[in-house]
């Protein structure tokens, strides 16, 4: 484990800093241009004219991204695509105008959204599907294969497959209030955060439980590493990696522990190809953790200014910071 | 446990009250006052806002139990995402209320300040405020165990519509309502009229204001207020007895407050583990608890305060030279075992 006291290399002044100027709450690549969502109303296209562009009337509390438009949900009960030139549409409205707090993007352009109780999928095609869960959704993921997405709710998560409206819709069972959902690169495993401060999971084949806990926080940060070998987590002082490269997961094993710090980690991204996880922390120092061996590179000093946004472009060249107080970086590697 | 207060925390109020009681009244009037505030405000599904306000956010009452096997563990789901969202507009409000419907229990709301971490490090509880109806708030806690509740765990208690009874049901309603409730502010109100200071910026939960905000507990059985005094009695109460001081005190049948005081220092490796044993058993019946506690050999008084199951407690201050040095609690409750919490507490004598 590395020394938390020792220093590291850095690469700090090598970030291109931007005044975001409000809370931000999600860092995405439309193609190579990084594109900050701010906590209200705006999208900053950090292109080389750094144009902001409103698309809410109030706060933004979802966003998502497939690298050619951002899909994000708003309290003013709209769902908005934005593309790289700025150009964006309401994809669908609320009809009471709640708040739009889900939003993930799936196979063949599908998207998927919630309002309430209600999880919507709105095909390529433009068809709208509709499932009315339990209780309030608080998590959407896409299973990588198959047109299926999971939605997580109190007392579990459901697996439905919205093209297919005989089939009953299958549900996971555990106690207690599931927040966020995601489904291992590979298929096999559903794993959600509660609002303890531990995670849980499923294998999907037989519903087996994994308990994943140790946490000091509520894990409010997931990111699966290249290929799908580990499961990045925030809420500790470390960076948690649950290994899921064998056929049960995480079950009986120990978690990977790295990046140990003073601060908490707010906010996980994987590299997209190399095993590499960013790491943002409470304090707002950002690092660059390499999963074989713990080695660290700095990318943002702490300044106190919790980290609230990571995000890499696709070919993992470029990584985008945020943070709550309104600054942004992008450093190209 | 407890976090030296942040003057960067948004303060939440949270307005209770039975059905028909007064509450979006008293919400409206809040929101329409001249004061130069703004507040997000968060309501109920069913609720109408009769003013135009720019943050109002419809909740569901979601009750989710914890999973730490604790039944008395709950916390408001909606309201961990609904202020999570509003964060993204802080600097937009001032402060957040939240209307619950009139048949909720106000201790999931407040145990979710308590509970989540997120929350708690963004925004504090400042007060519960419950709005009683004058004229039927006495059949209500007969038939009504959400009614109950709610005067039990109120900070600020508004006794509204009180045009609608004559001075002597007033009277006898009020020590009714003291009987549940030593410790909150009683106002009377008609139309849920009240100076706006009087129910926002209470600081309630916070443990330095324990004192500050209770004169009736800091007086111990000496009531401030002078108009309990002899008046007769209503049938539909179970029990009551006169005190030396000439006050009645009214005994509801199952919720009761039990104040415990003792001028001998206690002895903090008997109290830790007792206090935390009783909440642990009795958590689930203890609606509030609060004390100011003289430790032997311990310059500084401890406070504490809790939900239920949760206690919140730290030293505050050194005691003054010139301040009495005792130790005083009261849990307010359903079906306390008086005997036994007495008992302990005397055990807990150093």
């Amino acid at each position: 484990m590395s020394d938390p006291q020792a220093p590291i290399p850095s690469l700090a002044d090598r970030v291109r800093a931007l005044d975001a100027g409000a809370p931000v709450v999600g860092a995405h690549f439309l193609g190579q241009t990084p594109v900050f969502v701010l906590g209200e109303e705006t999208l900053l296209i950090a292109d080389d004219a750094g144009r902001r562009v409103p698309i809410h009337a109030g706060g933004i509390l979802a966003s998502a991204s497939d690298g050619e438009r951002v899909i994000t949900g708003g309290d003013d009960g709209k769902l908005v695509a934005t593309s790289a030139d700025g150009a964006h549409r309401v994809l669908a409205s609320d009809e009471k105008q709640r708040w739009i707090d889900q939003v993930v993007l799936g196979p063949d352009d599908a998207v998927a959204w919630s309002a309430g109780k209600i999880a919507h999928v709105i095909t390529n095609k433009g068809d709208e599907r509709v499932f009315e869960a339990p209780s309030t959704v608080a998590g959407l993921a896409f299973a990588p294969k198959g047109f299926r997405l999971a939605i997580a709710h109190y007392n579990g998560a459901t697996l439905w497959f919205p093209n297919a409206p005989g089939a009953k819709p299958e549900r996971l069972e555990w106690k207690g209030s599931h927040l966020g959902v995601t489904i291992s690169p590979d298929g096999k495993f559903l794993i959600t955060t509660m609002q303890e401060s531990t995670l849980h999971g499923w294998r999907i084949a037989d519903a087996k439980h994994m308990r994943m806990s140790g946490y000091s926080a509520r894990v409010r940060s997931l990111s699966w590493s290249a290929g799908g070998a580990f499961l990045a987590t925030s809420g500790s002082e470390q960076l948690i990696l649950w290994p899921f490269d064998g056929k049960d997961g995480p079950m009986g094993r120990q978690p990977k522990i790295l990046a140990q710090s003073e601060s908490r980690v707010a906010v996980v991204a994987c590299h997209p190809k190399q095993p590499v996880v960013a790491v943002g922390y409470a304090d707002g120092a950002v690092k660059l953790v390499r999963i074989d061996d713990d080695a660290l590179i700095l990318v943002r000093h702490g300044d106190g200014q919790p980290v609230s946004a990571l995000g890499w472009d696709s070919t993992g060249q470029t990584l985008a910071v945020g943070t709550e107080s309104g600054e942004a970086g992008v450093l190209a590697l | 446990m407890s976090a030296p207060p942040s003057p960067d925390k948004i303060p939440v109020t949270v307005l209770t009250g039975y059905l028909g009681a007064g509450k979006t009244t008293l919400l409206n009037r809040i929101l329409s006052e001249p004061h130069g505030k703004k507040f997000a405000v968060i309501v109920n599904e069913f609720g109408e806002i009769g003013i135009d306000n720019e943050l109002v956010v419809n909740a569901d009452e979601e009750v989710f139990e914890m999973n730490n096997g604790c039944i008395c563990c709950t916390v408001r789901g909606d309201l961990v995402r609904i202020i999570d969202g509003l964060m993204r507009r802080k600097g937009k409000f001032d402060a957040i209320i939240v209307e619950t419907t009139g048949l909720a229990d106000p201790a999931p709301v407040a145990q979710t300040f308590f509970m989540d971490e997120q929350v708690g490090a963004k925004t504090k509880l400042d007060a519960v405020i419950t709005v009683a109806d004058a004229k039927w708030l006495s059949d209500r806690l007969k038939d009504a165990p959400e009614a109950k509740n709610q005067i039990a765990f109120a900070d600020v208690i508004l006794i509204n519509k009180t045009d609608l009874v004559d001075p002597q049901e007033l009277n006898e309603l009020e020590a009714r309502i003291r009987g549940l409730n030593p410790y909150a502010r009683l106002h009377r109100t008609q139309r849920a009229k009240i100076d706006i200071n009087e129910i926002l910026g209470r600081n309630a939960f916070d443990l330095d204001r324990i004192l500050d905000i209770e004169p009736n507990f800091l007086e111990g059985e000496h009531h401030d207020h002078d108009h309990h005094h002899d008046h007769s009695h209503g049938d539909h109460v179970a029990h009551h007895h006169h005190h030396g001081n000439g006050l009645k005190h009214y005994h509801d049948e199952d919720m009761q407050s039990v104040s415990l005081r003792s001028d001998a220092p206690l002895n903090p490796d008997k109290f830790f583990p007792w206090v935390q044993d009783l909440v642990a058993t009795e958590g689930p019946n203890i609606l509030r608890s609060k004390g100011i506690l003289s430790f032997k050999d311990d310059p500084e008084r401890f406070v504490f305060q809790g939900v239920h199951m949760i206690l919140d407690g730290d030293h505050q201050r050194p005691w003054r030279a010139d301040e009495k040095r005792d130790s005083r609690i009261v849990f307010i409750g359903r079906n306390l075992p008086e005997d036994k919490i007495r008992q302990g507490f005397e055990s807990c004598i150093a």
